[in-house]
């Protein structure tokens, strides 16, 4: 922040300090409710609230019996695994498809271009229980609904504009001539896809596919109604925990998801920077 | 042609989908498709004369009746008129056990001593309005009103009207949501821009973190901070500003629904800001204060105006989000902070009326592509940018 400048006038600094304890307080707001949810999380006893052993520190206020609970319990585990399985599906289908589109929306030759880009990501724009609604009445008539594949399918949908968006960003920057260049040394089309192309866009296609992983991964609504209990999901037991029986588990799951997402943000983080210096674009 | 698969692909898991609800929103073959010999004498029964249709009617009633209750379908019937004009479905009902009974004709007095409704033109009239393939009727529904035997539209009383005062309610908090956003949002995103990069780059983790962070984990947090028992009324007991036995109610209400959803949307405001701050030059607001300009005049002819194009684009997404949001108004907005959505789950899930619950989704989907075509006209659909 450094220092003041001498010649500020009383009002001046006043303001200075006001407004970065305004922006304080906003940040505060933002962060305060993820933080407290941590602490929370070990709390003896079954209620969403600091108990007075809680607050003097003692021991015997603290416990890890959520946690036991979430790693025992067969209906956390088995909305583990769905979430897992479900989520490494769509994003498989929705980074394959979605890259395969940017490459081709890239092109300077693709007509109509703005028209089939606003076509590609309107599912990220419609209101996800618009969709929801949409993919229950006819997933339920093809006989998808309550299936792993219409959850998949549906899933995909959703994530596939966060790649096209991505990747078509890192293709922004993308010299067409190295492709020429290639071609003109004697590697053929794949070659160059494969040793020229893929190795540029990697940083945009694997955050593409973080986000669309993320977007499943946390995705409820579409879940509660193209999906039954056979397909809940981690987001789905906890918005039936939820409403049903309120346990302290959900708040250690949600420790668990506040620490899956730094890694995830730190990840994505190192990637746009590696991308950013490899296309030799400098950080300002 | 590589955009072919993806184009195939959102045409089938997305497109038909969203077209299944259009069509669901107008569909009305049911009850011609379940009494299929009844429906087809009372076209060309005049319903003007308030004479009762002929036997003939009658009889064909009595056999798509019969073989209703046999295929099960019978109820259906009865459920769907009974969205229209109510005791239909109780009508049908008794009337399938009865027609078991009737092997021969005449049909006419035997089925209006099976209940006594079959004998007043206004059921048949009812029935008569079910034969069009298309209706209006769950769009009409859907804006409080319905239309009358006679054909005229009207509103409904008073006391039945809901959906329109649904959709305020849901366009207020929206605009609420939004106005809260951008005065909280304006601030940080001012901070960052001009803070220099390392600084900012920390800050904007700050607004990062609770983005990437499940939506279900940041409405349980609220749930944990504004509920009874929570983190903030224990601490307002704590210091002495309420009675413990008169804590605030500040959650399953409006007031839980806006703050935490300000929370979840505060993030989509502020990177759209701060991507738009960034780009201008700070040099403009000292030069307007060099040629002796007030700060605060420089700020606001100066840099304010610049920021206009990244308010407008913060607000609609924001708005567009705000006002198709599901979970969060359902686990923390009681019933004062419920979303026209809440409305669309219910009638999906709990009442089962799909045509209305497409209806109103196909005008909700109307406002937000509106709003869409706007975004697109501030901002640009290529323009937009993740994180």
């Amino acid at each position: 922040m450094g220092k003041l400048p001498p010649y500020l006038s009383l009002p001046e600094r006043l303001w200075h300090y006001g407004f970065r304890l305004l922006c304080g307080l906003i940040f505060f707001f933002l962060i305060f409710p993820l933080v407290v949810v941590i602490p929370l999380s070990f709390n003896a006893v079954p209620f969403f609230t600091f108990t007075k052993e809680m607050l003097a520190l003692d021991p015997a206020g603290y416990s890890l019996k959520w946690y036991e609970d979430f790693f025992t319990n067969l209906n956390w585990q088995g909305a583990v695994q769905n979430s897992v399985i479900i989520a490494f599906f769509a994003t498989l289908l929705s980074t394959t498809l979605g890259t395969l589109a940017a490459l081709g929306l890239s092109r300077p030759t693709m007509p109509a271009k703005t028209l089939v880009m606003s076509i590609l990501i309107s599912p990220m724009i419609v209101p996800l229980i618009i969709s929801a609604a949409g993919m229950f009445f006819f997933y339920s008539r093809v006989g998808l609904q309550g299936t792993h594949i219409g959850v998949i399918l549906a899933h995909a949908a959703l994530g596939t504009p966060f790649v096209v968006i991505t990747v078509t960003a890192t293709l922004v920057g993308f010299d067409n001539s190295l492709i020429r260049a290639a071609a003109s040394l004697g590697a053929s089309p794949t070659t160059t896809f494969f040793k020229v192309i893929v190795p540029l866009i990697l940083p945009g296609v694997i955050s593409g596919a973080l986000f669309a992983f993320i977007t499943s991964f946390d995705e409820v609504v579409v879940v509660l109604f193209v999906g039954s209990f056979k397909q809940r999901t981690i987001p789905w037991q906890m918005f039936s925990g939820i409403r049903e029986q309120i346990s302290p588990t959900i708040l250690a799951v949600a420790t668990i998801l506040v620490i899956v997402s730094i890694a995830l943000l730190v990840t994505v983080e190192l990637l746009r920077r590696r991308g950013e210096r490899l296309r030799g674009i400098q950080e300002t | 042609m590589l955009v072919g698969p993806l184009f195939l692909f959102i045409l089938f898991t997305f497109f038909i989908p969203i077209g299944d609800m259009l069509f669901r929103s107008v569909e009305n073959s049911i009850v011609t498709d379940i009494l299929p010999r009844s429906t087809k004498l009372l076209a060309d029964w005049d319903s003007t004369t308030n004479e009762l249709p002929s036997e003939a009617v009658f009889a064909a009633m009595v056999a798509d009746i019969k073989e209703g209750r046999k295929a099960r379908t019978i109820t259906r019937v009865g459920q769907r008129l009974n969205y229209e004009a109510p005791g239909m479905s109780s009508l049908f009902r008794s009337s399938a056990r009865k027609t078991k009974r009737m092997k021969e004709g005449p049909y006419k007095p035997a089925l209006i001593k099976a209940h006594k409704r079959w004998g007043k033109v206004e059921t048949w009239k009812v029935i008569k309005q079910f034969i069009p393939k298309y209706t209006a009727g769950y769009f009409l529904a859907a804006v409080d009103a319905k239309q009358e035997l006679n054909g005229d539209i009207v509103r409904l009383g008073d006391e039945k009207r809901i959906y329109i005062d649904l959709f305020w309610r849901t366009l207020r908090l929206s605009l609420i949501i939004t106005a809260l956003t951008l005065i909280l949002g304006f601030p940080i995103a001012y901070l960052m821009a001009i803070l220099p990069t390392k600084s900012s780059n920390l800050l904007l983790i700050f607004v990062l973190l609770p983005f990437w962070t499940s939506l279900l984990v940041r409405t349980t947090a609220w749930i944990a901070l504004l509920q009874q028992q929570g983190v903030i009324n224990e601490l307002l007991v704590f210091v002495g500003l309420v009675g413990t036995d008169n804590r605030p109610q500040m959650i399953h209400n409006e007031f839980g629904a806006i703050v935490a959803m300000t929370h979840i949307l505060l993030p989509f405001m502020v990177l759209p800001l701060f991507s738009v701050m960034k780009t201008i030059p700070k040099s403009y607001v000292r030069a307007a204060v060099s040629l002796g300009a007030h700060p605060w005049m420089a700020f606001w002819k100066v840099y304010f105006p610049g920021t206009i194009p990244g308010i407008g684009a913060g607000a609609i997404l924001v708005f567009i989000l705000a006002i198709g949001y599901y979970i969060t108004p359902e686990l923390v907005g009681g019933t004062t902070g419920t979303f026209i959505s809440n409305r669309i789950a219910h009638h999906i899930s709990s009442s089962l009326n799909w045509g209305l619950a497409a209806a109103l989704g196909v005008i909700l989907l109307g406002i937000v592509v509106a709003l869409y075509l706007l975004y697109d006209k501030i901002v640009g659909i290529d323009n937009m940018k993740l994180g």
